[in-house]
Formats: C-alpha cells, structure tokens, sequence
C-alpha cells in the first residue's frame, strides 16, 4: 500500500525532472519496515532511486555476462572433447611458436653470416683496390682528390664482386676537412657515426643500418667500412665504406617467415584435429555407454550396449551389459514377487471371504435364536458371533496393510467438505463413546474446508484415532478439532488417558503394538489401525504424528494437503496442545 | 439345488442367488426365505442369464467371481435384457472392482463378509423401489418425468432408466434447489442409514448423465457441485 503511494509521488516530484526518469521500484524493499514517515525522506528516495537504476544496470550487464561466462564453462565442463581439442591446440601452438621462432632466427643468423663473411671479403679486395688508386693522390689538390676518389669509387663499383650490389662511399680527411665522393646521393650522410669513429681510428668494421634506396626509402643494410692505407707520416687519410643492401636478404627471410607461419598454423590446426579425432574415437562409446545408463534408469530394462573388439571400451561395454542384466533379472523377480504377493492377497482376500461370509451368516441365524437355546449354547453363540467380527476386523486390516505392503494401494481423491466427514465419524462413534462414558467435543472451524482427499481413507483413520482416543481416555472428553489452512486441513484428536511416554510414541504405528500388554481389550482393534491409518495418511501426502505424555494424555494430528499431490510444509494445529487445559485429573 | 418354488403366496419377491460356492448359496437361501423371500439358485455362470430369463426373479444377488463366466459379463447380459435390481456379492474391496461392477450395471454391492443384517437391507432397499409414486410429473431441463408411470422423456422421446437411475433422477428433481451430498444420496435412493461408499454415487451418476444429457461431458440435468455433491439443472 504504502510502496504505491510512495512511487506515485515520485513520478510528481520537483528533482524527478533533474534527474531523469524515476524507478518505479516494485520489488521488495526490505529496509522499509522501520522507516520514517515518508514524507521527509522523498528526496533520498529518489536518489536511492537512481541509484538503485544504476546498480541494477550494472548487474544486468553483470548477469548478462556472467550468463555468457556461464554458457562458456558449463560447455567447457560438458564436452570433453572440446577439453581436449582446447588443450592440445594450445599446447601445439606453443610448441609450434617456440620451434619456429628458433628456426627463423637460426635462418635468419645463416643468411647473415653469408652476405656478412661475403661483404667483408669483397670490401678487403676493394680496399686493396682503392689502395693502388689513391697511392699517388695529390693531397694538397682538392680537384685531384676529388677526381681520383670519383673514378676510385667508380672502379670499386665496376669491380663488383660476390656480395651483390653495392654503393661505395669514399672519405677524404685532411685534419678536420672532409672531403666525401659517393657512388650514390644519400648514402653518406645514413653511415652510422659510431662506425665512423671506429674507422677513423683506423680500424675495419662494419654495422647494420637502414641506407636509403633509390627511390628515398630506407632500406636495411650491411655497411662495411675500412681505412685506405696511404702513405704514412702524411696527416692525411682516405676511408672508403662499402653499403650493401639486404633486400633480397630480407625478402627472402619474408618469404621464409610467410611460410613458417602459414606451416605452424596448419600444424597446430592438424594436432588439435587429431586431438579431438582421437578424443571423438574414445567419447563417443562412452556417450553411448552414458546415455544407456541414463535410459536403463528410466526403466528401460532390456537396453544393451554393443561390444566391439576387445579393448577398454569394449570391456566398458561388456561390463556394462552385465551389470544391466543384474539390474534386469533382480528387477523382474522383484517384480514377479510383488505380483505374487498382490495376487496372494487377492485369492486369500476371496479365499477367506466366503466361507466368513457363510459362517457369519450362520452365526447371525444362531445368535438370533439364542433365546430358545439353553444358557451354555445361547453363550456359545454370542461368543461366536463376538469373536467373528473380531477375526473379520483383523482380516479385513491385514488384508488392507499386505496391500500397501504390495504397493496396490491407490489414491482416489475428490474434492469434498471435511466438517461433515469428522461429523460423520463422530456419529459413528457416538455408541462406543457413550459405553465408555466419555463425551466426544467437536470443534470445527466456521467455514467449510474443501480438500481433494479420500474419503473412504481418511474417515478410517479418523474412526481409528477416535476409537484409540475413547478406549484410552479413561473416560475423559475426547476433543476433535478441524483446522485449515490455505494449503493444508488438519485434524487433531485429543484424549485425556493415561497419555504415552516418548517412548511409547515412537512405536504406537508399529503393527501389533500394544502400549501395555496387559491392558484389557475392549475396542477389540486389530493392532494394525494405527499402521494402517499412517499408510492412509502417507498415501495422501500427508501427516500422521502423535504427542503424548503420561498422565496428560495424547494428541494425533493428521495433516492433509488440500490439493492431492501437493506438498505440505505446515500444519494449521500444533501438534503439541497449546495449553495443558485438563491436567491429570 | 434345484430352483425352489414359492413357499406361499406371501412371497415379498423371488431372489436369484449366482453364487458357485454352495455353502454360501444355501446360508443365503436360509436368510432370504427367513425374510420371507423366494430364493432360487444357479450355481454355473455360464447358465445364470438362461435361467433369469426363465425365472424373471425381482433382484439378482451375484457373485462377480464365478467359474464358467464371469460375473461383471453375466451383470451386463442381464442388464441389456432387464432393469432388475442387481446387488453384487464381492470379495474385492479394490475399487477396480466395485467401480467395473458398478458400471456393469449393478445397483449396489455388498463386500463379504457381511452379515445377514446388512444383505437383507440392501435386498430390502433394492425392493422397495418405485413404491412411492404419486401423481407428480417433473422435469429438468428439457427432460420430462412422469414419477407414477416411470417414464422419463425428452421431446416426447421415451428414455430408458433403470429403477435406481429413475429415483436418482426423481430425488435430485424433487428438490431441484437442493444440493444434495453423496452421503444424503446414499440414504435416500439406496437406503443406506450411515456412511457407505460414495462410489455407488459417482458411478450411478455417471451412468445416469450418459443417459440423460445431451453432452455428458457438459451436464445440463444433473450438475456437479464441486466438494459438496449434486443438484438438479434449472427446469
């Protein structure tokens, strides 16, 4: 009620505008119990309210994907076979990687090696070269210097050599003065400056550096560079560096990587293939063998595996079948047991029957006329007639239990009013109540208690409590109250006798079982009401438990779910009497 | 034992006893005739219907379960012939049994062991049907009845009850603002005094409706009041 009014109020509130549109919150809000009045917390309310909107965003997204992460194991738990497929392409794939990453560089080192050992030989040879062309340099004429290093560069550049393709450039150094004569624009100011030093200082070395191409573009490049021996004690030196170009080095090791990859992936492809293939070869008569021993649990008895080979699986197999034959047979024999024992009850129920019937209806005729028999015989017959219905009662009882005892037993509820039914059985009881002196108070509730019950069940063990009540209750009044709930009815019967110690009540529905042995009989039960009364009550779903305690007297409450089938959580009555209204007496 | 005639002419009705066990026959036999019945016997199922034809007794007792033929097909023989009042002996307390009985045909059933008591009240109460007609003609629905004469039509088209369906009908139609429970149905149309097996009502009412309603599966003539009992459709 006063959720509504509340979410009402916020759709008209001042701070809905600013904030945007108000939650209208439905759902249970626990912390509400105890809270002010409403009016002083409408803009905590709402603030609560977007940021209740929020949270709940945030847990849709969370739900969403925990939904995905969800799907995600439950698959990975579900499917073995893309367990395995997972792992080995994973394992695969690192050992694919690490393998050809290893190969390329090792290719890599070789291909290296070779233009490297190739480039060092041919710049010597150049060296020796450039040695006999700038012997007779004029080093005070730059002009000469600079022709004699053109055509030395050139020459160099004819001479070619194994390495391949090369740019050359020469240096001229007189002091601080450089004098440079290139074979290629570009290619001298790309010499790394370390490389230069080092062959300043008179040493031949070489390095890796990126030199522009023709075209501009920088192109990585074995760079060899070597001092020009001229002739000493002039201030003067010449350098020449030799720049080859790894192009086709480096297209080589592209085409080279391409193929590793494409190799390695095809690689880690085929073993998760053979994984999973493999997998597939072993899962799948363990999916059958699984899905067997599901149907077998459903009852399908004469479900087989079949046996191929004679490996693990088909062992699975055979075992399998032998198990389920076990199950088939012991299941059939219990099977033909219980027939048995249903079609034992049914010949012994006709068997018996008839000639009780004729020796009951002969017993009647004679107790009729046993005013015209002398004293001894007259007895005789009302003894006969007495122990009949006694022995009656008895068959009829053990005949009921060998029925649930054979599971026969069927429900056959209907909805009807339970009031009239306990009225109907106090009724019954009223002659017996009244031989014990020993009032029957019935309280039932105002309204009328439908439930789906049997009626033919339920009236017996309410007889059964009421007669177990009047023959224990030393004559006290014997209370029945009804009670419903929305789900459930209840009836409880409660005596005032000589009650039952805890003990005791663990054993009052234990067939034959007699609370004292030397107690007189006077209902003249079988000893099997209350077993039978508890099979009645189970029948139904229901409840049947007793309280007692001695020199209070007991209490049985049977519990019944209103509609058949369903479950009972609760009892409209307690068991235990709420207050002890009539001690012992 | 051969087929006995009536003792006098105080006859209260002839009994047609099917029952193979011939002690019991005999001890029912002692009983009727001390009731003032006529009882005859037939002990052979396979003979029961060729002898109620020569017989045409005021009620059967039957055994339902007899050698030669069984009694739930003896039941629906005689009750394709009659509309005799049929009570069923039986040994069987399972409802499969009772209800197939029921349906068969039979009025009323009683389970042994019984005592004489309870066979001749039942025998009495099957008897005594159709005594209380007095000039009332009443309907359900488009149903007619016409209590003194028997006659149940509808658009002037005769419809065929048994005695027990009739005065099922006639109490519901009696009273037609009454709800009547299963228990007070039992005591009125089968005179019983306490509690006995609703199923007799069920199953007679079942029998009924598929007789008289148009759709029993949509009763307009004899309605369910669903946890109480029955009641008779608007006029």
């Amino acid at each position: 009620m006063r959720r509504e009014r509340r979410s009402s109020r916020g759709l008209r509130g001042p701070v809905s505008t600013t904030i945007g549109p108000p939650v209208v919150d439905r759902g249970p809000q626990p912390d509400d119990g105890s809270s002010p009045p409403p009016s002083r917390r409408r803009p905590v309310q709402l603030g609560r309210g977007v940021r209740r909107r929020v949270r709940r965003a945030r847990r849709r997204a969370l739900v969403r994907t925990g939904r995905g992460a969800r799907r995600v194991v439950h698959a990975w738990r579900a499917s073995l076979q893309l367990r395995v497929g997972a792992i080995t392409m994973l394992v695969a794939a690192v050992v694919v990687v690490i393998v050809s990453m290893v190969l390329f560089t090792q290719i890599r080192g070789q291909l290296l090696d070779v233009k490297q050992q190739a480039a060092v030989d041919q710049s010597l040879a150049g060296v020796v070269y450039a040695q006999t062309e700038v012997s007779g340099i004029a080093t005070g004429d730059s002009a000469s210097v600079r022709s004699t290093l053109s055509r030395t560069v050139e020459g160099l550049q004819r001479l070619g050599g194994a390495a391949g393709d090369f740019d050359v450039v020469m240096v001229y150094r007189s002091g601080e003065d450089e004098r440079p004569a290139v074979s290629r624009r570009g290619v001298e100011p790309a010499l790394p400056a370390d490389l230069r030093a080092q062959v300043t200082g008179g040493a031949q070395a070489y390095r890796y550096a990126r030199v522009p191409d023709l075209r501009g573009e920088p192109v990585p490049s074995l760079i060899v560079g070597a001092p020009v021996p001229t002739d000493p004690g002039g201030g003067d030196s010449v350098e020449v560096y030799f720049a080859f170009p790894l192009d086709q080095e480096q297209a080589n090791l592209a085409g080279i990587r391409s193929t590793v990859a494409i190799t390695s992936a095809v690689l880690v492809l085929f073993v998760a293939g053979i994984g999973v293939l493999v997998t597939r070869l072993v899962v799948d008569p363990v999916r059958r063998a699984a899905g067997s021993a599901q149907r077998l649990a459903e009852g399908h008895l004469e479900e087989r595996l079949a046996v191929r080979g004679e490996d693990d699986l088909a062992r699975l197999a055979t075992s399998f079948n032998a198990m389920a034959e076990g199950l088939q047979q012991q299941i059939t024999q219990l099977e033909a047991l219980s027939r048995l024992q249903q079609r034992f009850t049914s010949d012994v129920s006709h068997e018996l029957r008839t000639p009780l019937t004729t020796v009951q209806m002969a017993a009647a005729v004679l107790h009729d006329a046993r005013g015209e028999f002398d004293p001894a015989v007259a007895r005789s017959a009302e003894l006969l007639q007495a122990e009949l219905n006694r022995f009656e009662a008895l068959l009829t009882d053990l005949l009921e239990i060998s029925r649930y005892d054979a599971g026969a037993a069927t429900l056959e509820p209907e909805p009807q009013e339970l009031s009239p039914l306990v009225q109907r059985v106090v009724t019954g009881m009223a002659s017996l109540a009244e031989r014990h002196g020993c009032a029957l108070l019935v309280s039932l509730p105002p309204r009328s208690v439908i439930a789906e019950v049997d009626g033919r069940r339920v009236e017996r063990v309410l007889r059964n409590l009421v007669g177990n009540a009047i023959e224990h209750g030393r004559g006290e009044p014997v209370e029945i109250t009804l009670a419903a709930s929305r789900s459930a009815a209840a009836i409880t019967v409660r005596d005032h006798g000589v009650g039952l110690t805890s003990e005791d009540a663990q054993h009052v529905f234990d067939r034959f079982w007699r609370a004292d042995p030397s107690r007189v009989r006077t209902v003249g039960g079988s000893g099997l009401g209350l077993s039978i009364s508890l099979e009645d009550a189970r029948l139904h779903g229901g409840w049947l438990q007793v309280w007692g305690l001695p020199g209070e007297g007991a209490q049985f409450r049977l519990t019944l779910p209103l509609v058949a089938g369903s479950e009972l959580t609760s009892s409209p009555l307690p068991l235990r009497p709420p207050m002890l209204s009539r001690g012992q007496a | 034992m051969p087929p006995s005639a009536p003792a006098s002419g105080t006859s209260r009705g002839r009994v047609l006893v099917v029952d193979d066990d011939a002690a019991l026959a005999e001890m029912l036999g002692i009983v009727l005739r001390r009731e003032g019945y006529d009882p005859a016997f037939v002990s052979d199922g396979a003979r029961a219907v060729a002898t109620f034809q020569q017989l045409r007794p005021d009620l059967v007792l039957l055994d339902l379960m007899l050698p030669g033929r069984n009694g739930l097909q003896i039941c629906a023989d005689i009750r394709t012939q009659s509309s005799v009042p049929i009570v069923m002996l039986t040994a069987k307390t399972d409802t499969i049994d009772v209800v197939q009985g029921l349906e068969a045909g039979a009025d009323d059933y009683v389970t042994k062991p019984f005592k004489p008591v309870e066979l001749v009240a039942r025998v009495r109460a099957q008897l005594r049907r159709g005594d209380t007609g007095q000039a009332e003609s009443l309907s359900i629905g488009d149903v007619q009845i016409d209590v003194p004469a028997h006659q149940v039509t509808r658009d002037g088209a005769p419809i065929a009850l048994t005695p027990l369906e009739f005065d099922l009908l006639v109490a519901l139609a009696r009273k037609p603002r009454q709800v009547f429970t299963r228990e007070l149905l039992l005591e009125q149309v089968w005179g019983y005094r306490h509690a006995a097996d609703t199923r007799l009502v069920n199953v007679h009412v079942q029998r009924l409706r598929a007789k008289v309603e148009r759709d029993p599966e949509k009763p307009e003539v004899v309605l369910t009041v669903r946890g109480v009992g029955y009641k008779a459709g608007p006029p």
